[in-house]
């Protein structure tokens, strides 16, 4: 089935519009908000900080612990609130893909925690999640290697697109999504998922335009940065 | 954040000031914006001060309950996000945002603020369950008033779903009549220390409060009280509490008309 023209009339390579702004919640160490078309999360950065139950202390670097929750509103089918097996397995791939851009050499004994919530969902969400994540723990001052910046790529019909909307994921003639965090600096994935049928071709090309866009996307996280931090 | 004695927290009430400049019956700057999700059936920011909380409402069909066939149902809940505080923990619900939810649930139910036999679908059968979320995004104290307020402003926007017939389900895609809001409770928190009472305490004051009042009232109807604190309060300083209560909840209602 051909997939000639995108439903919100985007190019195939183009993400929905995005914004991003650094140092919402006042509370928190770190915190930021990412928007991306209609999907909105926000993440607050807490530490370093004592970790606690105390055999999960490691002497010799700091825990980074990453929390991903879907307010209860922000989808048609209300979701029940706490979490789910699904928001845990985001969770754990939210950690890994903010993992190998952070140094938490310095923090023994320490953890860094990492709250991320959606606030509206139109597909995307744990790509935004880290997104904005990766931008708290820089306003929180965290020592890092890069910025991660994430999307979704995939297959919608025939042809490979960047950032799915929802209704590209339920596209009647079959869609597959892959999301993916990039390092900009080095180009390395540190966050890979698939849900569908490609074949090796379509993933290496769906790789290459998502790395592409997450270059961008990184411009646009810098921006926000600098933004709260320019001075007057 | 700081560590304030208490001799000084009241030096300073004596003085008629509070840590932030306050007069003492004062609220912070309240500010509501509506829509903030869109998959929400009403939705709403509430900000006093640096405090800020989110409140979704969300429509589904259930099962009246047994004692009343003809009506809906309201169930309010609450989640203090890790996100909002560093004391706060992720995991099962804290025993304070229980309380905060079901003393915002008393002030709707019992002013009768729904009209809930306007929900009623199917008698016995099929019914509109409404269900009120409150997060808190970050707290500076008092997230009893602005979670109340963030409750009714959501559902004051609530419009109901189309009802599909076939599916016997909520068809989400189609939003139609407005929730028949009829009341508008407001809560007003009040804190005694030494011998002041204040309104709308920030966290530093909250945790060197004698006692705490919360009252929920619409007009000069007073609709939930909910006392807090390990403190004990006099007749007169509850009159007090409840004449200022009152007043403040008159004129916070007019930030979620306007």
């Amino acid at each position: 089935m051909s997939y000639t023209k995108r439903n919100d009339g985007r190019k195939f390579d183009e993400t929905r519009e995005i914004k991003a702004e650094v140092g919402v919640i006042k509370n928190a160490d770190g915190s930021a908000k990412f928007q991306i078309g209609k999907t909105i999360a926000i993440a607050a950065v807490y530490g370093p900080r004592n970790l606690y139950p105390k055999f999960l202390q490691n002497p010799e670097k700091g825990m980074l612990r990453c929390n991903y929750n879907m307010l209860s509103f922000s989808v048609d089918e209300r979701i029940r609130p706490g979490p789910s097996r699904r928001s845990k397995e985001i969770s754990l791939v939210t950690e890994r893909a903010l993992s190998p851009a952070v140094d938490l050499s310095t923090f023994t004994n320490a953890v860094v925690d990492v709250f991320v919530e959606i606030i509206q969902a139109d597909a995307g969400t744990r790509c935004a999640g880290i997104c904005a994540a990766s931008m708290a723990l820089a306003d929180a001052g965290i020592p890092m290697r890069d910025l991660v910046a994430a999307v979704s790529v995939g297959k919608v019909g025939d042809k490979l697109v960047v950032d799915l909307n929802k209704l590209e994921e339920d596209y009647e003639g079959g869609a597959t999504d892959v999301p993916i965090a990039v390092l900009p600096r080095n180009g390395e994935i540190s966050l890979l998922q698939m849900d569908g049928e490609m074949e090796v071709k379509e993933i290496k090309e769906a790789l290459e335009i998502g790395k592409k866009a997450c270059e961008k996307i990184a411009e646009i996280q810098r921006k926000a940065l600098k933004e709260k931090y320019k001075g007057d | 954040m700081e560590l304030i004695s208490k001799n000084y927290l009241i030096s300073l009430l004596d003085k008629g000031i509070r840590l932030d400049g306050r007069k003492l019956e004062e609220y912070r700057k309240i500010e509501v914006s509506y829509d903030i999700s869109e998959h929400a059936e009403g939705s709403a920011r509430v900000k006093i001060g640096d405090t800020e909380v989110i409140a979704g409402v969300k429509l589904e069909t259930g099962e009246p309950y047994p004692d009343s066939p003809d009506e809906g149902n309201i169930i309010v809940s609450g989640e203090f996000l890790g996100l909002a505080n560093e004391d706060f923990e992720s995991g099962p619900p804290s025993v304070e945002s229980i309380e905060l939810s079901r003393v915002v649930d008393r002030g709707i139910r019992e002013s009768k603020a729904i009209d809930l036999k306007k929900l009623c679908i199917k008698e016995k059968e099929k019914v509109w369950m409404v269900l009120i979320d409150i997060y808190v995004i970050n707290d500076a104290g008092n997230l009893q008033d602005a979670s109340a307020l963030a409750a009714l402003a959501a559902l004051s926007k609530t419009k109901i779903p189309a009802y599909d017939e076939e599916t016997k389900k909520a068809d989400y895609k189609e939003r139609k009549e407005k929730l028949p809001l009829v009341k508008m409770p407001v809560e007003c928190s009040l804190g005694k220390i030494g011998k002041h009472i204040i309104v709308d305490p920030l966290l530093e004051e909250e945790k060197l409060l004698d006692a705490r009042l919360t009252v929920a009232s619409i007009g000069k109807v007073v609709c939930a009280l909910q006392k807090g604190g390990n403190g004990t309060l006099s007749i007169e300083e509850i009159e007090k509490m409840l004449k200022i209560g009152i007043d403040k909840n008159s004129e916070n209602l007019k930030v979620v008309k306007k």
